[in-house]
């Protein structure tokens, strides 16, 4: 499936060196340009509950209440497809394609994401809630059959804050991947990225080949309010519709919920009188000694 | 003769001076660092005042705060600093008694020592408002913890003729929150309960110092919303927003508190406590007092209990943020907007390019959501139930205000965060004023299409001296016109004031549409309301308060009140 490696490694039957590397250099470049210039970035967006509301507990504890709840698109997610535009306006990509999976409002959140900028969006309809094992899986069908040179993620999702699809992607398709992303460059002739990774230590520099996956970080962009120029070309941008059946993925989850409850309300500090007391409470109640 | 009395007057006051109250001066925080020059007040409406007008050329040390020295000084002076050039100077009514230990030992009885605050510290806040403009001199402050408090506090004063100031989250904007003199503060903060909240009509009952932001998550938990909304939320009482009347972003949508405020308690000068907390959405039964004290900014009474009716909180909330080239769009904009958006219209903002640049000069963490700088900047929101209905609904308004061209660009919030951005630029302009320096502020109904004249009139008289900005609550006829300068000096106070209140008493406009009276425009009322209203407005204020001791020199003109 990637066609440009198969220049890049040399080929196989090869004719004379010198005509060889006239022709393979020549085609290299003219494939690579053409590559490029044709590439493709994918990027994932999840409808979650919007990061200012305050979420409640189900009264029957099988997950977070989202009916009547303000919904909107992953703020990470934001930060991805942010980036994926800029680097299509930056010459280095011709199309930029949303996917979101999910039920039937999904489409609201690709919307959003056709009116900020994206080329066209594909909505894959499902109303289970899959975990990221499966969304990886589905992800690296879409691949297959798009042929991204990027896929863009956002690091985690704010519902579940797993921080698993983007690695699972990556290690699915065999693609390289850097992840918590704070500044992607790419370099037009090399094919590679040039990721900056924000880690605990400090900033790490990552040099990885395309294609590859990068989940971005919150400081990588600011994303860009969907203008209405833009609300208005969105209206006529396609949104292709297709089933987990299509991409013949295997959603049965080795992974079941049992429960979700809220953590236990924080306990108001208690005054003490005396030393003493304070002794008899440490031990006593806080198995400190 | 009056010139020659004053004139002693001021003379005395410069010896005290040298003789070593300089440690007077250093009580002001200094917290703007902004130079700040005397003005006396002139009254128009009394020919007297144009003798002053000499006095403006004394500036005395700014710093300078006469404390009640004992009663040798007889008349004690009040100097605004920076404040209106309007109404006469304020002199202390000489009939109001002035605090002694015993009155002090009397409230600590009743309120015990916890509640009667005399610490400087905490008075020195208390008695300064939240522009810095206005400062008083008490020497106490009282927090009662219940309405019957309350009653004590003000039979006592009331008997002992000690002047009173209601406070509540001391946010208002001309100085009817602090005390002119030595007023002494009653402060309801700790009156902060919610005493009940009926989930089926939705009325909320609660005291008068609940913090709005408060009732606000309250409510939020059971699905309901607060009626009123403004940029003080986080630290202003409802007892004092009733007592101001209030305005805020979504009058356009549920109305004025004359129409959300089903009751009120409230506790008259002689301690009387009127009950009218009805939680009655009709109640037809004798003339509506309560209508008195909402407004009347703690002049007839002090509010101690609201009833209010809030409503159910739609689950559907966009906001638009769009530009404009200039103000007839504006205005065009407004009328398609009522028609299009109709019932699911909340809020109509609007903002100059002045004020823009403003905000994005001194608050951080803004930006401009138009690519591009235009004239004109409208806030639009609209909140429903039906979330893709009201989608569809502003997104066509919107494209079709683009292709008539009204709206030069625009965008609209997608998440909850981006419409926090955007509002914050609105909310933000007065926060941002402050940081600018000296600010003179003034809140204006007009008919909607005078509202830019004044603001494009006055840029032309003040030219280079200052910064005019206009801003504010479109959708109900309402300029807050802020004129921004490095200083504030009297030249420019002269050329604001009176011509800012005579160009809208011409057009039949009211010179405060929601901020009030305060001590600011005490005098100014005549500019928008006639004498004979006026003079049945001081007969009632003479009826419930005959001694005059709640919040002195302020809402009505000093002619008509004083002794």
């Amino acid at each position: 499936m990637n066609t440009p490696s198969l220049f890049i490694s040399g080929g196989l039957n090869l004719p004379p060196p010198e005509i060889k590397i006239c022709f393979c250099s020549l085609f290299f470049y003219f494939f690579s340009f053409c590559c490029y210039r044709a590439m493709k970035i994918l990027v994932a967006v999840k409808r979650v509950v919007d990061y200012a509301v305050k979420i409640r507990v189900k009264p029957d504890k099988t997950g977070v209440d989202t009916q009547n709840v303000k919904m909107s698109m992953n703020p990470f997610c934001e930060i991805a497809l942010e980036e994926a535009l800029r680097i299509r306006e930056a010459g280095f990509a011709k199309e930029v394609v949303a996917v979101s999976i999910g039920p039937s409002q999904c489409v609201d959140t690709l919307r959003t994401g056709l009116a900020m900028g994206a080329d066209r969006g594909i909505h894959v309809e499902t109303n289970s809630s899959f975990l990221p094992l499966t969304i990886a899986k589905i992800l690296k069908s879409l691949a297959e059959v798009e042929n991204p040179g990027l896929i863009f993620l956002g690091k985690q999702a704010i519902d579940d804050d797993c921080n698993q699809t983007g690695q699972m992607v990556a290690a699915l398709l065999g693609w390289p991947q850097a992840t918590f992303a704070s500044k992607v460059v790419l370099d037009k002739d090399k094919h590679v990225a040039t990721v900056d990774r924000e880690v605990d230590g400090g900033l790490e520099t990552l040099c990885v080949e395309l294609p590859a996956v990068i989940t971005t970080d919150l400081r990588l962009n600011q994303p860009r309010y969907a203008s209405l120029p833009n609300i208005m070309k969105a209206k006529s941008k396609p949104i292709k519709k297709m089933t987990v059946q299509d991409l013949k993925v295997d959603v049965k989850s080795d992974i079941e919920i049992l429960e979700v409850t809220e953590p236990p309300k924080r306990k108001s500090g208690v005054m003490v009188s005396s030393v003493d007391e304070l002794i008899d409470k440490l031990r006593n109640e806080a198995h400190v000694f | 003769m009056m010139m020659m009395m004053m004139m002693q007057r001021l003379r005395r006051s410069e010896e005290f001076i040298r003789f070593g109250f300089t440690s007077l001066i250093n009580l002001r925080p200094n917290k703007n660092s902004v130079s700040r020059s005397l003005s006396g007040f002139v009254n128009h409406y009394d020919t007297k005042g144009k003798l002053f007008e000499s006095k403006n050329g004394n500036h005395y040390n700014t710093e300078l705060h006469h404390r009640c020295l004992g009663k040798n000084l007889g008349m004690l002076q009040q100097y605004k600093c920076f404040g209106s050039s309007s109404a006469s100077q304020i002199e202390r009514n000489p009939l109001f008694s002035s605090l002694d230990s015993k009155d002090v030992s009397y409230f600590k009885e009743i309120l015990g020592d916890k509640n009667v605050v005399e610490d400087e510290e905490r008075l020195e806040t208390a008695n300064t408002d939240w522009m810095q403009k206005y400062k008083g001199s008490s020497k106490l402050m009282l927090l009662p913890k219940n309405t019957e408090e309350v009653s004590q506090i003000l039979q006592y004063c009331d008997s002992r003729r000690l002047a009173v100031v209601p406070q509540g989250g001391n946010t208002g904007l001309v100085g009817g929150s602090v005390p002119v003199f030595d007023e002494v503060i009653i402060n309801v903060g700790l009156m902060n309960k919610v005493l009940a909240f009926d989930e089926v009509s939705g009325v909320l009952v609660c005291e008068a110092g609940c913090i709005l932001e408060n009732l606000a998550t309250f409510l939020d938990t059971k699905g309901f919303i607060m009626p009123l909304d403004l940029g003080a939320k986080g630290s202003c009482h409802i007892g004092g927003n009733v007592s101001t009347n209030a305005g805020g972003l979504r009058l356009i949508r549920y109305g004025s508190l004359h129409g959300t405020v089903l009751g009120l308690e409230a506790v008259t000068a002689n301690g009387n406590v009127l009950d009218m907390l009805g939680t009655l959405r009709k109640d037809n039964t004798g003339y509506d007092l309560k209508h008195l004290f909402i407004g009347s900014e703690g002049s007839l009474g002090i509010v101690t209990k609201v009833s209010i009716l809030t409503q159910p909180k739609l689950s559907s909330v966009n906001l638009a943020f769009i530009a404009c080239k200039d103000y007839l769009s504006c205005q065009k904009i407004l009328v398609e907007a009522k028609r299009n958006l109709g019932e699911i219209l909340s809020a109509f903002e609007f903002l100059d390019s002045n004020s823009m640049d403003l905000v994005l000069n001194h608050l951080d963490g803004v930006r401009n959501p138009v690519s591009s700088t235009e004239n004109f900047y409208i806030l639009i929101e609209t909140t429903g139930s039906d979330e893709t209905n009201d989608r569809e609904k502003l997104e066509a308004f919107l494209l079709k205000s683009l292709e008539k061209g009204l709206v030069s660009d625009g965008v609209i919030a997608q998440d909850i965060n981006q419409a926090s951005s955007f509002w914050r630029i609105r909310e933000g302009i007065t926060e941002a004023l402050q940081k600018a320096g000296a600010v003179y502020k003034y809140d204006l109904s007009l008919p909607v299409e005078e509202i830019y004249n004044i603001v494009n009139d006055l840029r032309g008289r003040l030219g280079d001296l200052a910064n005019v900005m206009g801003y504010g609550h479109l959708g109900d006829g309402n300029l807050h016109l802020n004129i921004s300068a490095a200083n504030y000096n009297d030249k420019l106070l002269g050329l604001i004031e009176p011509y800012v209140y005579e160009w809208t008493s011409k057009h039949r406009g009211s010179i405060s549409a929601e901020h009030g009276l305060g001590v600011m425009k005490a005098n100014e009322i005549f500019y928008s309301k006639s004498p004979e209203t006026v003079a049945i407005m001081a007969s009632i204020k003479k009826l419930l308060d005959p001694k005059g001791i709640l919040n002195p020199y302020k809402v009505l003109p000093h002619s008509l009140i004083s002794h």
